[in-house]
């Protein structure tokens, strides 16, 4: 357990993703099996230990502590697991050995609603605070720390040396601690074999396309839709869905993965019912109407009246247990048009190819398509086979030109790590009317890239040189300077006081030669909202 | 039941009533009594300031002035007029800093000012006196603080020193007292290379060496070349931790010397990498403790985290009460 709890410690205060990669590889490569194995799951919250809930920490305090000074105390930590850590009574006397992870997991599973009560007390008096915090967080699942399950993946592979995308094609069918992953990757054994469970197969990915062109008897074109990315996996009488970092977000489209019911890896767009997006076959709503439902643990009948979704597909990877990866593109495309028709048409339709004559002709088509809310045009190599991540000259994405708007830099937040001494966070905001009639700045967005070192350099002087006010990490500048701001879209939305936000907000430009009266206002950023 | 009417606590501090004098006042006095030489604490601008030896040596230094004062040293009397007398007292907190004993009319009432009961190589040791009415700080007044021992801390940084030998360890650390510290609990851990120094924490270190403190060798990051600071140990102000001032250093590890480390979202809204858990404060057993040894017949609770402290002497059957002074600070312990 000491291991483990001074791994979540450094965790906590590590910001770097690189810092906080190398510590869990060390961790992982020092740490014995299984309780590598359990940490892992820990990290990426795939343990759940239904006896242990937050109000049971809370009641096992409140029998030691008084209620008010948990409460006071509570009231200033912030969370939970720490203050009951800090608060826990050490016990007269020596301590008792500290519990390993691994027998500290298996007490964990064994606890029950009426046990919690006897036996967590049991284990929290043998572990010191960090440790108590290690238990609490374990036991309750809410770690918190900033660690994905790419992260994760990425950590493992690194410490034993063996490919990132094998370590995510074998991982999902596997089960906490582990054993056939580490028996593989860190014993040299055996790949473990996961046939009939419902694996996430990593995607394939495109690259920009830049400023090259590319020949159009060579490449298809189709549509790239603004939703989320999505693979469906049935198999073993399972349907999963996994979004592009290979989380399972089944539960929050169930009606999505009960509509495929035959042995099959599918690659498509989730989408949400609407007027935008490809209006004549059916149409898909905007980006903005698909985040009502992301992230939702439980989604109310209401909301799947309200938000229907579906997934407009683009490939097919595995079919009743052939695997097709290996076809080039246009083969895989006849028999994912094929297969349509086995599929339920308001789940799932197909992503239409674009006819273009040549080049030009797309490029005219892609400049048109502006109005759609369409995030831009996908090229696939006709001959390409489906191939996990990034492969030069396969797959290219070309995104639309970005939308742009002139605002003036309101406020700036120093950054985090080696950006900690320099001002790298700016709020920017468009006047609410005449600037001439002593109309307002409003913020409308915040960016914190765009720009190069020696821009940040410069901005950071400014921001210095500028400061009329200041509120803990944030300074308010004079707003004499002006920003261009380019974004993908913008909506309504109630996180800034100009009702609007932008999508993907980066600074373009800096514009130091425009005067901040001659920056836009909220009225021409609202005209391009579309939803 | 002790009345102590004597004594008002008005928002700018104590008012000793007959001798008409106040205590740590947060604005200019005609005759102010001062606990310590923080800033919050010792003002400048009085018409006379009594104080420790010490305490008007820092006050000397920070505000640059000598006139007015009368030093009064660890367990002199002082009558003060108006029948009454004062006494100074260690109060273990920073070089000099004192507790003051104010008897009157039969009366004994102490002001404790900041103060804690661990041993501290850089000052004398909080001394135990029996009162009527103690009147004390709260600064760490919440029962999770328990500041663990300071060998462990001090473990810590060490550590990190020989695990990263080209990066450097910036400790930020108060100016005044914290700093002392750390350097000589370094020292007693068998540290001996040079400590290098910010530029605004070395007249202070400098007048420790003067009253007596060891501190060994310290030298000024201006001065390094860049090379020798890889593997080094270094102190700055809390604000100079993300300040442009820190770029120059080899990839620092980013530690903070604070009470206030003891909670993670704290230690992590500073961008604190290795937190030290090292208090110039009582935490929660020792400000209880010391409630409970003094035994005084009335607490009273001057700043800090009041509600808990008040609460504890409830639950405890002793008689207890927040006064609402202004202008102390306890963010960068």
């Amino acid at each position: 357990m000491r291991a483990f709890s001074a791994l979540l410690d450094a965790l906590v205060y590590t910001t770097s993703r690189n810092a906080k990669l190398r510590l869990i590889v060390d961790y992982l490569r020092a740490a014995p099996d299984p309780h590598r194995g359990w940490a892992l799951a820990a990290l990426t919250g795939a343990l759940d230990f239904p006896a242990v809930k937050p109000a049971t920490i809370r009641n096992l305090l409140t029998e030691r502590v008084d209620p008010v000074l948990y409460a006071l105390s509570r009231d200033y930590v912030g969370d939970t697991a720490e203050t009951a850590s800090l608060l826990w009574p050490q016990p007269d006397g020596p301590r008792e050995p500290e519990p390993s992870l691994d027998e500290t997991v298996q007490a964990l599973s064994r606890m029950t609603r009426m046990s919690v009560m006897s036996e967590l007390p049991r284990l929290l008096d043998r572990l010191d605070a960090n440790g108590g915090f290690a238990l609490i967080k374990l036991a309750t699942g809410a770690m918190r720390i900033g660690i994905s399950a790419r992260l994760a993946k990425l950590a493992f592979a690194q410490a034993f040396d063996v490919a990132v995308e094998d370590v995510e094609e074998y991982w999902h069918g596997q089960e906490p601690p582990y054993t056939a992953l580490f028996a593989w990757a860190a014993h040299g054994g055996e790949p473990p074999s996961a046939e009939h469970v419902p694996l996430f197969r990593p995607f394939m990915l495109a690259h920009p396309l830049e400023d090259a062109e590319v020949d159009l008897t060579d490449y298809a074109a189709e549509w790239k839709w603004d939703g989320i990315r999505v693979q469906l996996v049935h198999a073993g009488g399972e349907t999963r869905l996994y979004s592009r970092s290979g989380d399972n977000i089944s539960h929050t489209f169930l009606e999505v993965a009960a509509a495929l019911s035959f042995p099959a890896v599918l690659d498509g767009e989730l989408l949400v019912r609407g007027a935008h997006q490809g209006g004549e076959q059916g149409g898909a709503a905007s980006f903005n109407a698909l985040q009502q439902r992301l992230g939702r643990k439980t989604v109310s009948k209401a909301m799947l009246a309200d938000y229907p979704a579906f997934v407009r597909l683009y490939d097919v990877l595995i079919l009743d247990g052939e695997d097709l990866r290996e076809l080039p593109w246009h083969l895989r495309r006849e028999r994912l048009e094929a297969l349509m028709e086995r599929l339920d048409p308001a789940r799932f339709d197909l992503s239409a190819l674009i006819s273009a004559d040549n080049f030009e002709h797309l490029a005219a088509i892609q400049e048109g398509a502006r109005d759609d809310a369409i995030e831009g045009v996908m090229l696939k190599r006709r001959d390409s086979p489906y191939v996990a991540g990034r492969r030069t000259g396969l797959w290219y994405k070309w995104k639309r030109d970005p939308l742009l708007v002139d605002c003036v830099l309101m406020y700036a937040q120093r950054g985090s790590g080696k950006r900690s001494s320099f001002y790298s966070d700016f709020t920017f905001g468009c006047w609410d009317g005449d600037p001439g009639q002593g109309a307002e700045l409003l913020p409308v967005g915040k960016a914190y890239f765009g720009f190069t070192d020696e821009e940040l350099k410069w901005l950071d002087r400014h921001v210095r040189n500028h400061t009329v006010n200041r509120f803990g990490p944030v300074r308010e500048t004079d707003k004499s300077l002006v920003f261009e701001v380019a974004f993908d879209s913008v909506h309504e939305s109630r996180r800034h006081k100009s009702g609007l936000a932008m999508r993907f907000p980066r600074i373009s430009r800096i514009r130091a030669d425009k005067p901040a009266h001659e920056a836009d206002r909220i009225e021409s950023l609202r005209a391009l909202v579309r939803d | 039941m002790a009345s102590a009417s004597w004594i008002r606590a008005e928002p700018w501090g104590i008012h000793v009533v007959p001798a008409d004098c106040w205590i740590d006042p947060a604005r200019p006095v005609a005759r102010a009594l001062v606990t310590h030489g923080h800033a919050d604490h010792a003002r400048s601008g009085h018409g006379e300031t009594l104080a420790t030896p010490e305490t008007l040596a820092i006050m000397a230094l920070r505000y640059g002035t000598g006139e007015g004062v009368r030093p009064a040293h660890y367990g002199e009397t002082l009558p003060l007029g108006g029948g009454v007398r004062a006494t100074w007292l260690p109060a273990g907190h920073v070089l000099g800093s004192a507790q003051i004993l104010l008897e009157h009319a039969g009366e004994r009432v102490i002001v404790t000012g900041d103060f804690k009961r661990r041993p501290d190589p850089t000052c004398a040791p909080f001394l135990v006196t029996s009162c009527d009415v103690l009147i004390t700080e709260a600064t760490f007044g919440l029962p999770v603080f328990r500041h663990p021992p300071v060998e462990e801390e001090v473990g810590k940084l060490l550590a990190a020193l020989a695990a990263n030998p080209d990066r450097c360890a910036l400790v930020g650390a108060y100016a005044l007292g914290k700093a002392q510290r750390v350097i000589a609990e370094l020292r007693r851990a068998g540290h001996g290379g040079t400590v290098w120094l910010h530029g605004a924490l070395e007249r202070m270190c400098r007048l420790y060496e003067e009253l007596g403190v060891a501190l060994g060798d310290l030298r000024l990051v201006s001065d390094a070349k860049k090379d020798e600071l890889r593997g080094a140990a270094i102190l700055c102000p809390p604000s100079a931790l993300s300040d442009r001032w820190s770029r120059r250093l080899p990839d620092p590890v980013t530690a903070m010397a604070s009470g206030w480390m003891r909670v993670r979202q704290r230690a992590r809204q500073r961008g604190v990498e290795l937190p030290l858990i090292i208090s110039d404060h009582a935490d929660w057993q020792e400000l209880t403790q010391t409630i409970e040894e003094v035994n005084p017949a009335e607490t009273w609770v001057t700043h800090g985290r009041e509600e808990a402290l008040l609460r504890w002497c409830q639950l405890h059957q002793r008689q207890a009460r927040a006064l609402a002074l202004v202008g102390y600070e306890d963010e960068d312990d």
